[in-house]
Formats: structure tokens, C-alpha cells, sequence
């Protein structure tokens, strides 16, 4: 690396003899191999790290319809601001580039192993490899990277599957630059005029400092006002909550995301939360009467599949019987 | 504030004149700034006794310096950023609690008990240490900035955001204590065809930055405090990788794994994120370093000049992730005449530094830059100049000068100038 002066490498090779030299502390202890493993997921552009499986484009498309869809969109288009992930090709010299796995994405390797670590967002490490390969497969195929809907991707042909921007990327090379070149600085008459081009105050985009202040004074009022149940309980409904927090908001201020606001969520008729597109099986339940009470929303988060077939809400369910209690207690302490 | 001035001669022939009033009705106010003459319920009764306090938060007045959030920039607060409050901070170092938050999955809660940091890949021992294990390192305390590459992002195509919280407020500057990456590395023995290590966090996005084994054996640290107190859980509670002088996406908070290798990995960070795509639809990928850049901080939008002409005090932090700031220049006249700022304050590699420039302002308007000049005599470019060579789709490494424009009202505005 051209970057590192010379002194760098000698200091490099100092530090790295000593290593070697058993010149240590002998502090920490060996990792066996089941916790490397536990840990070590990575993976890299030449497909070291992958795990031994396989998945389809069909099956992959079944996968994200039920666990990426619900922010990425059917297509990969992307809902609201969730990043879209494909198509974009050819957009990448215009003024509004569209940067997707197949537009600008250079290695596949990427794709699989961020699924794998950190998606679904808010359930993060629960899908298995072949999920993960249906998953990236499904993605190669909206992007026209393959065009077989019966293109299965595996451990075995992981490595040879490129994408189109592979070359696109290069070494910082900053050092290069005309205006990196050390400069005399013009101190006086450095210009003949200077006209204003460009305003702010014009897109006016800045967030309003007077409205997050009213919107935390609203917030403590609230709070203070809530006394009835067990508040132990309502805290340990709180923490129940983070799983949910991807998708919903509660609270002043809360707005629809992924999943609709759920203040005023106990005791009220299903599929009722204003501007929200609920699937066609929860607005039928809420014109159905469906309210959710204890009951109701009991079983709902216990299996929100079995509950209500067909349902948007991709939430494998709480297991524990007082995560449930706890959680509707949260969320019954917001009107 | 009234502009209306009381001499001292002036005030004290009031005060003798109303005096004779004073006796006489007995409840009369005295003449003269109440603050002064009336007795302030502080100075009269008692105040809080040393443990209402056990861990001291600032006056109540100084409630609104607080980070701040721009809604609209992300699809989700649990993946987003907030900015520090530059314009209501002096000297260099960042308050713990007002350093500005980047997360990926919402912050990681740790405890601390159950803390781990693993050592595998190419090394000769595959370890784990646990947070006492880190204790008997050997420390160091550095002061280093911490400023995220897409700092100054929405600011490519134009100026869009008005106060410095929001255009360069996704930085802070605080003195770290740890561990110098290379003695921990050195216990576990790295290979000769190590060159390379993957850094991942332990939160729920399992952040991982590729690091070429110069930097991390050079000055990375792997720290646990921050200002001298455990570093808060939203920067990385109980350890963090710290990259002096590097994008901050690469100092890996809530550090669990740290792995050899003879290659990059390539990871979303560091590829369809965190790459400088330029106008010709070609990216720049590894662009680590930050480069110098400065902003007034006051006079700015959210702090603009309140007390009309005369004494005027123009501040304002500069920076470089290739060392330290020897000069600012200022000009209050949109770059067309320039005068070195005075700098103040500790002069630190790769650690933000102040500067000041006292001025008597006439009451007419001003177009507000800086311009910082690093020790490898590098000079912050113009806006335009940037946009020349790299495009407007950088996203990243923003650091073009700043200008602020100041009206006969002393309100400030985000512009850009010709």
C-alpha cells in the first residue's frame, strides 16, 4: 500500500517479530473450536466461510415474500426509505443512481453473508443456510442475474455466480488527486466577486428544533399520568417490545413503519390503525368484528400465522406465556 | 437586552435620588438589574444536598443542547444517526452524552459479565478473553476524533441542512483509554500471511469492517473508556475498536471477534456501502482516511449573532485524519479575502482542534468560511473544487469549505457562494 510510508513497514515487521517471539502475557484463554464456529460466519468474495447447502429461486421467493418482503417489497423495490435491492443497472453514471445487488454490489459473497448475519432486520441469525441460498438465489433472478426460475445455488457454484459491477470499484487513490497537492493558500483579492447560489432555507428540509421539544414535554406528561398496573410488569413488557420494534412504533408521536402504530392496540377492533395497508385476511378480521382483547391478542402473538392465516406480520411469535402478559400490559399503558 | 447604557456616575446619582423614596415607602424596589437588587431564591434557600445527585447531569437550562435526529434521512430510528450539538460546544472534547450516535440494529445492551472478545483466523492461538483478561493489558489514553464519512453527505448537491449540528455534527472528540490493538493481537501470535483483520461487533447487525494489519498493529486501539468513564452503551459499552484518524463506521462497536486473514472480505460495509461512487459510475472502495476539514461553529443557524455590532466572537473545530491542524484560515467575505485564526488549546494528532477569530462587526452582512490547512500541508478544498473531481454521488468524504451567511440581523443561513 503506497499510502504507508516506509518507517510504517519496518515498525510492522518490529511488532510482528516480537509476536512471534512468544514475548506475551499468556493472558486469555484458547477458543475451542464449537465457539469459533459459534462465531466465525463470515465469508468472503472466493466463497470461504460458506456453509454446506442449497436453495432455488422458487424457493427463495417463497422466503422473502415472507420474511424481506414486508420492508424490501415483493420485487426488491423497496418500501418507504428500506433500501431497494434490485434492478438500478445502468443508473450508476445519472444524477439519482440506484445501487442495488445487481447494479452495484461487486461480490455475491456480500449479499450472503450480511443476510445471514444481520437480516431479517430485528430477527437477525434465525434463518438457516438454505434459506439464506434461496434468499440470494431469488435475488440473482430479480436481478436478471440468472434468468432460470429453476437456478439452484449452493455451496458448489457459489463461487463461480459473478455480478455485473465486479470491476467498477477501485483502490482509494485520494493521494493522486490535483486538489490532495499541498497548495499555497490565495490570502487576499482571491476572488473578482461572490454571489450567493444556493439557500437552505430554500428546501427548508432542516427538522423543526421547537416540535421535538413539545413532542418530549407531551412524552414525560404521559408517563407521569400512568399508574393502574404493575409497573414491574410494563417494564418487563418494554423489553418484550424490542423484538417488536423493528416493525411498530408506540408512543406520542408514534407513526405507521412496517407494522401499524399499536397505540390504543388493546381493546381495539382489528385492522382499525388510520393510513395503514393491512393484508386483505386482517381488514376482513377487523370488518369481522375481531377486537383485540387480552384474549384475542394472546393468541395473536402467541402464533401470529395459526391466529390469522394470510396475515402481513412475519413475527414468529413469543413462547413464553408472561412475555405475552408482559407485553400487553406494555402496550395497554399507551391510549 | 436593552442597548440602553447606565454609567456608573449616572447609576449612582439614581440610587442616591430614589433612595429618599425608598426609606420612605419601605417596600420600594432599588434601582438597577434585579438580578442584582433583588436577593435570587438561590442565594437565599437551600439548595440540593451531594446525593440528590449521584451521577451529576447539566443545569436544566441546558436542556435544548441535546443530539439531534434528521427524520426524513433513514427509513428507521433503530438504523439511523443523530448529530452532536457543535454549536453549543467549546474547547475539543465532546461530553459522553452528547456524542453523535450511528447504529445499525438499535444499541446493543451488554452485559458485561458475559462479554467476550475472540482472537481467531491466521493466528497461532485462537483466544478468548473476557473483560478482566483486558484489564491487565497494559493502557494508554488518546484523544482522538471520531467522525462518521458520510459527515456533510446531504451536503453534495447543495446546501440543504441549516445548522452545523446537522451538516457536521456526525463527529465527536474524546480522550479514549485501551489497549494498543498489537499487544492483544501479539497473544494470540498472528501468522506472517496475516494481513488483513475483520473487526465484528456484537450487536444485532454483527457489524464487520476489514482493517489491513498496518493500521491495527500501527495506532488502533481497543478502548473501554471514554473521558474517562466506561464508554456509553450507544458508543460500543463495554469495548470498542478505535481507527484513529479513519471513517468512523470502522471503529467497531460492542467488539466481540477480531479475525486474521491473507484478504479483505468484502463486506456491505465496505462495499455497497462506504465506497465514493464518482460521475463516471466507477467507485472508490477503501477510502479510510479522513481528510482535514473545519466549520464555524458560532456564529452558525442555530447560533446566530444575538447582540448586534461590536465585539464578535467567531469560533469554530477543524480537524484531520492525517494529523493535526497547525493553521485556520477565516474569511468573512465568501473566500475572497482570508486571515489566520488563532488556534486555542491542545494540538493533538488526529484529534479535533479549536480555533477563534475576534472580530468588531460593523452590523452588515457576511459570508462565513473556514479553511484548515493539516500538518502534511494539505488545504480543505471549495465545494466546487470537490465536486469537480469527484461528482455529486459521493455520499461520503465530504469536506468542502462551509459557508454561513450572516444578515444585518445577525441570523445565519447555509449557503452556497460562486
Amino acid at each position: 500500500m503506497s499510502k504507508f510510508p516506509k518507517v510504517l513497514f519496518v515498525l510492522t515487521a518490529t511488532v510482528l517479530g516480537s509476536a512471534a517471539a512468544a514475548d506475551t502475557l499468556g493472558l486469555g484463554r484458547e477458543a475451542t473450536p464449537d465457539e469459533v464456529a459459534a462465531w466465525d460466519i463470515d465469508i468472503r468474495p472466493d466463497g470461504a466461510g460458506l456453509p454446506v447447502g442449497s436453495g432455488s429461486v422458487l424457493d427463495g421467493e417463497e422466503v422473502f415474500a415472507e420474511q424481506c418482503a414486508a420492508c424490501h417489497g415483493d420485487f426488491g423495490e423497496g418500501v418507504d426509505r428500506w433500501p431497494v435491492l434490485a434492478g438500478g443497472q445502468g443508473t450508476l453514471e445519472s444524477e439519482d443512481p440506484v445501487k442495488t445487488i445487481g447494479s452495484y454490489w461487486p461480490y455475491l459473497s456480500t449479499a450472503w453473508d450480511y443476510i445471514h448475519r444481520a437480516m431479517p432486520f430485528g430477527e437477525a441469525q434465525s434463518l438457516s443456510p438454505d434459506e439464506v441460498y434461496a434468499i440470494t438465489a431469488y435475488l440473482l433472478y430479480m436481478n436478471d442475474v440468472v434468468d432460470d426460475d429453476e437456478f439452484v445455488l449452493s455451496n458448489e457454484n457459489f463461487a463461480d455466480t459473478r455480478l455485473p459491477n465486479e470491476d467498477g470499484f477501485f483502490m482509494d487513490d485520494r493521494d493522486a488527486s490535483p486538489i490532495m497537492a499541498s497548495a499555497d493558500a490565495c490570502m487576499t483579492d482571491c476572488k473578482d466577486s461572490v454571489e450567493i447560489t444556493m439557500r437552505a432555507r430554500v428546501l427548508d428540509v432542516t427538522p423543526d428544533q421547537d416540535g421535538a421539544e413539545e413532542m418530549t414535554e407531551a412524552a414525560v406528561t404521559e408517563e407521569s399520568a400512568e399508574p393502574v398496573v404493575d409497573p414491574a410488569l410494563i417494564a418487563a413488557g418494554e423489553q418484550v417490545f424490542k423484538q417488536c420494534k423493528a416493525c411498530h412504533q408506540v408512543g406520542e408521536g408514534a407513526k405507521n413503519r412496517v407494522g401499524p402504530i399499536l397505540n390504543g392496540i388493546v381493546g381495539g377492533a382489528a385492522g382499525a390503525v388510520e393510513g395503514f395497508r393491512y393484508s386483505k385476511a386482517m381488514a376482513e378480521a377487523g370488518e369481522g368484528g375481531l377486537v383485540w382483547d387480552h384474549e384475542a391478542l394472546a393468541g395473536y402473538l402467541a402464533d401470529p400465522r395459526g391466529y390469522l392465516p394470510k396475515n402481513k406480520m412475519t413475527f414468529r411469535g413469543l413462547k413464553k406465556a408472561e412475555d405475552i402478559d408482559a407485553v400487553i400490559a406494555y402496550l395497554a399503558s399507551f391510549e | 437586552m436593552t442597548k440602553h447604557r447606565t454609567t456608573r456616575r449616572g447609576f449612582l446619582k439614581t440610587t442616591i435620588a430614589t433612595g429618599g423614596a425608598l426609606a420612605a415607602a419601605g417596600t420600594a424596589r432599588a434601582a438597577g438589574d434585579p438580578a442584582i437588587t433583588e436577593v435570587q431564591p438561590w442565594a437565599q434557600y437551600l439548595g440540593d444536598g451531594v446525593d440528590a445527585r449521584p451521577y451529576g447531569t447539566p443545569s436544566e437550562y441546558e436542556a435544548h443542547v441535546v443530539r439531534r435526529n434528521v427524520p426524513w434521512l433513514t427509513a428507521d430510528p433503530v438504523s439511523s444517526v443523530n448529530f452532536t450539538p457543535l454549536h453549543e460546544l467549546d474547547g475539543i472534547i465532546t461530553p459522553n452524552g452528547l456524542c453523535f450516535e450511528r447504529h445499525h440494529a438499535g444499541i446493543a445492551e451488554l452485559d458485561p459479565a458475559a462479554y467476550r472478545l475472540m482472537i481467531n483466523g491466521l493466528v497461532d492461538r485462537e483466544l478468548v478473553f473476557t473483560l478482566d483478561d483486558l484489564m491487565r493489558f497494559p493502557r494508554e489514553n488518546h484523544v482522538y476524533f471520531l467522525e462518521c464519512a458520510a459527515n456533510t453527505g446531504m451536503e453534495w448537491r447543495g446546501a440543504q441542512l441549516n445548522g452545523c449540528q446537522f451538516t457536521h455534527g456526525m463527529i465527536h472528540n474524546v480522550m479514549y483509554t485501551g489497549i494498543k490493538l498489537g499487544h492483544i493481537l501479539a497473544e494470540a501470535g498472528v501468522k506472517t500471511e496475516g494481513k488483513w483483520l475483520l473487526a465484528e461487533g456484537a450487536d444485532a447487525s454483527a457489524m464487520t469492517r476489514s482493517i489491513p494489519m498496518e493500521k491495527a498493529l500501527d495506532d488502533c486501539l481497543v478502548a473501554f473508556k471514554m473521558n474517562g468513564e466506561a464508554l456509553r452503551p450507544e458508543q460500543g459499552y463495554p469495548v470498542r475498536l478505535v481507527v484513529p484518524g479513519w471513517e468512523g463506521n470502522m471503529w467497531v462497536k460492542w467488539l466481540r471477534r477480531l479475525e486474521i486473514g491473507d484478504q479483505p472480505w468484502h463486506h456491505r460495509e465496505e462495499t455497497s456501502k462506504y465506497t465514493d461512487l464518482l460521475a463516471d459510475g466507477k467507485a472508490r472502495r477503501f477510502t479510510w482516511e479522513m481528510d482535514a476539514k473545519s466549520v464555524i461553529t458560532n456564529p452558525s443557524p442555530q447560533a446566530p449573532i444575538g447582540h448586534g455590532p461590536g465585539p464578535t466572537v467567531l469560533t469554530g473545530v477543524a480537524w484531520s485524519g492525517r494529523g493535526t491542524i497547525p493553521r485556520v484560515d477565516v474569511s468573512l467575505d465568501g473566500g475572497a479575502n482570508w486571515q489566520a485564526a488563532r488556534m486555542d488549546g491542545p494540538s493533538l494528532p488526529k484529534s479535533m482542534h479549536r480555533f477563534y477569530y475576534e472580530f468588531d462587526w460593523d452590523g452588515s452582512p457576511l459570508l462565513l468560511q473556514s479553511r484548515a490547512h493539516d500538518s502534511t500541508g494539505y488545504v480543505q478544498p471549495t465545494k466546487d473544487a470537490l465536486r469537480a473531481v469527484r461528482g455529486e454521488n459521493s455520499i461520503y468524504h465530504n469536506n468542502g469549505i462551509q459557508t454561513w451567511a450572516i444578515n444585518e440581523e445577525g441570523v445565519a443561513e447555509n449557503v452556497e457562494v460562486s
